[in-house]
């Protein structure tokens, strides 16, 4: 088991409001890290921090045991992100869609149709985004999540939504990444059923 | 599991990526591509019959207008260069994508001259007929354009990343963007005066290449900078 990231001295405002101080965390492969607070106690904020879209007031974020500032490049390589946004384009179609995520990362067309296949996509790929449902649109999201081959999943909110089939479906991703050697980040405030080890970072 | 030195993409096809996408998306809501063009076209062609069928006077008056209307053109569309992308959580993922941000600011950028420079080049011509110009006039016209469009659409991309996160925000782009357009507009302009007058125009013609080169160097730098300030 190795470290993927960890942070020490964590601090972050959100104009004059303080969220949270001398927050630690630290994430292992195979392991799962779920944020939790209530609403408005910063869990975006924080996902938003650990993945450099956001700037700490102090502390450091390490990754592979560098600062994540020396090599922003190869750590945005290894993370990926998801929102409670679909980040996809509306106006497209599912396969345009995906075509350019693959084409940000390295991946190929083998990959990409295996995913399809994984999350059940493989009939809605010619429609525009913006005729799906915004289930099937979550399920674009994570399909993108799948082809980024990123071993640090960062969710914000990942059961948005999402039905009961759908839930479970997150669940499983989770699981199988963790069993791949991946670690993971949710914040979220409902309760998640995962296989393998599980810390929680808790936000007031 | 994948290590994350073998997942680093290749460069070409991220910023390949970007103009396609872009373009595509143009390509599927058309209105957005027209809508300046159009403004142009309109702009430049109601002039002449307000001022007068006199072709001296049009002459006298063509190149300014022509280079004001493309300029108001190209800051029309400029507000919706990284707003789309703000609103559905794309801007996000291109900055979190293991692309380096400044390319990606110049594949935003050069799509959006494909989609708005690019055709306003092309439609020029047709408008500098209603102003009487020989052909000799249109091709330094058209060169000019393409090098002023250029340079626009890159100084134009640093002012949309900055006001990306404001609502209504294309009063302070177009503030924020005009003292650096007025260098295009002047020489521009005056470029196709001397280009009409059998003039020689090649030491306007390099300023605005020169000022093209300079925005196409340093403009994605400033416009990842300002787009992660203002994505925060």
């Amino acid at each position: 088991m190795t470290e993927l990231l960890s942070g020490s001295d964590l601090c972050l405002f959100r104009g004059d409001r303080c969220l949270f101080t001398a927050l630690e965390f630290a994430l292992n492969t195979g392991e799962l890290l779920v944020i939790e607070g209530p609403n408005g106690s910063g869990k975006t904020s924080f996902l938003r921090g650990i993945a450099g879209l956001l700037e700490f007031e102090t502390g450091t974020v390490r990754w592979s045991s560098k600062r994540v500032t020396d090599d922003y490049q190869g750590f945005r390589a290894d993370i990926v992100w998801l929102s409670h946004k679909v980040g996809c384009k509306a106006d497209l179609n599912l396969l345009e869609n995906l075509r350019f995520e693959s084409g940000l990362r390295a991946t190929d067309e083998a990959r990409l149709q295996a995913v399809l296949e994984r999350l059940s996509l493989s009939r809605l790929t010619e429609l525009p985004l913006r005729s799906l449902s915004a289930g099937q649109q979550r399920r674009v999201a994570l399909a993108r999540l799948l082809l980024a081959r990123a071993r640090i999943w960062m969710m914000d909110e990942p059961f948005t939504n999402l039905d009961k089939a759908g839930h479970s479906l997150v669940e499983e991703l989770i699981s199988e990444h963790l069993a791949d050697g991946g670690g993971c980040i949710v914040a979220s405030h409902q309760a998640l059923n995962v296989d393998g080890s599980t810390r929680r970072v808790s936000l007031q | 599991m994948n290590q994350p030195t073998l997942n680093m993409p290749s460069l070409s096809s991220g910023f390949l990526s970007v103009v396609r996408r872009d373009v595509l998306l143009a390509w599927k809501r058309p209105g957005d591509v027209l809508n300046p063009l159009f403004f142009f076209a309109m702009v430049s062609t109601l002039f002449p019959l307000a001022v007068g069928p006199s072709s001296e006077e049009l002459a006298f008056s063509g190149p300014g207008v022509v280079w004001v209307a493309a300029l108001l053109a190209a800051l029309l569309s400029l507000n919706s260069l990284f707003m789309s992308d703000f609103e559905d959580g794309s801007l996000d993922q291109l900055i979190l994508s293991p692309q380096p941000l400044p390319m990606t600011a110049l594949a935003k950028a050069l799509a959006h001259w494909l989609i708005t420079g690019l055709p306003l080049v092309l439609v020029s011509p047709l408008v500098a007929i209603t102003f009487q110009m020989p052909a000799q006039t249109i091709s330094v016209m058209m060169v000019t354009l393409t090098f002023g469009t250029v340079s626009l659409s890159l100084l134009g991309s640093i002012g949309a990343a900055l006001t990306v996160g404001l609502h209504r925000g294309t009063a302070l782009l177009s503030l924020l963007i005009l003292p650096l357009a007025m260098p295009i507009l002047i020489f521009g302009a005056r470029t196709v005066s001397l280009a009409a007058a059998d003039d020689a125009v090649s030491a306007g013609v390099y300023f605005l290449a020169a000022y093209c080169m300079l925005t196409l160097t340093l403009a994605p730098f400033a416009t990842a900078a300002a787009l992660r300030i203002s994505n925060e």
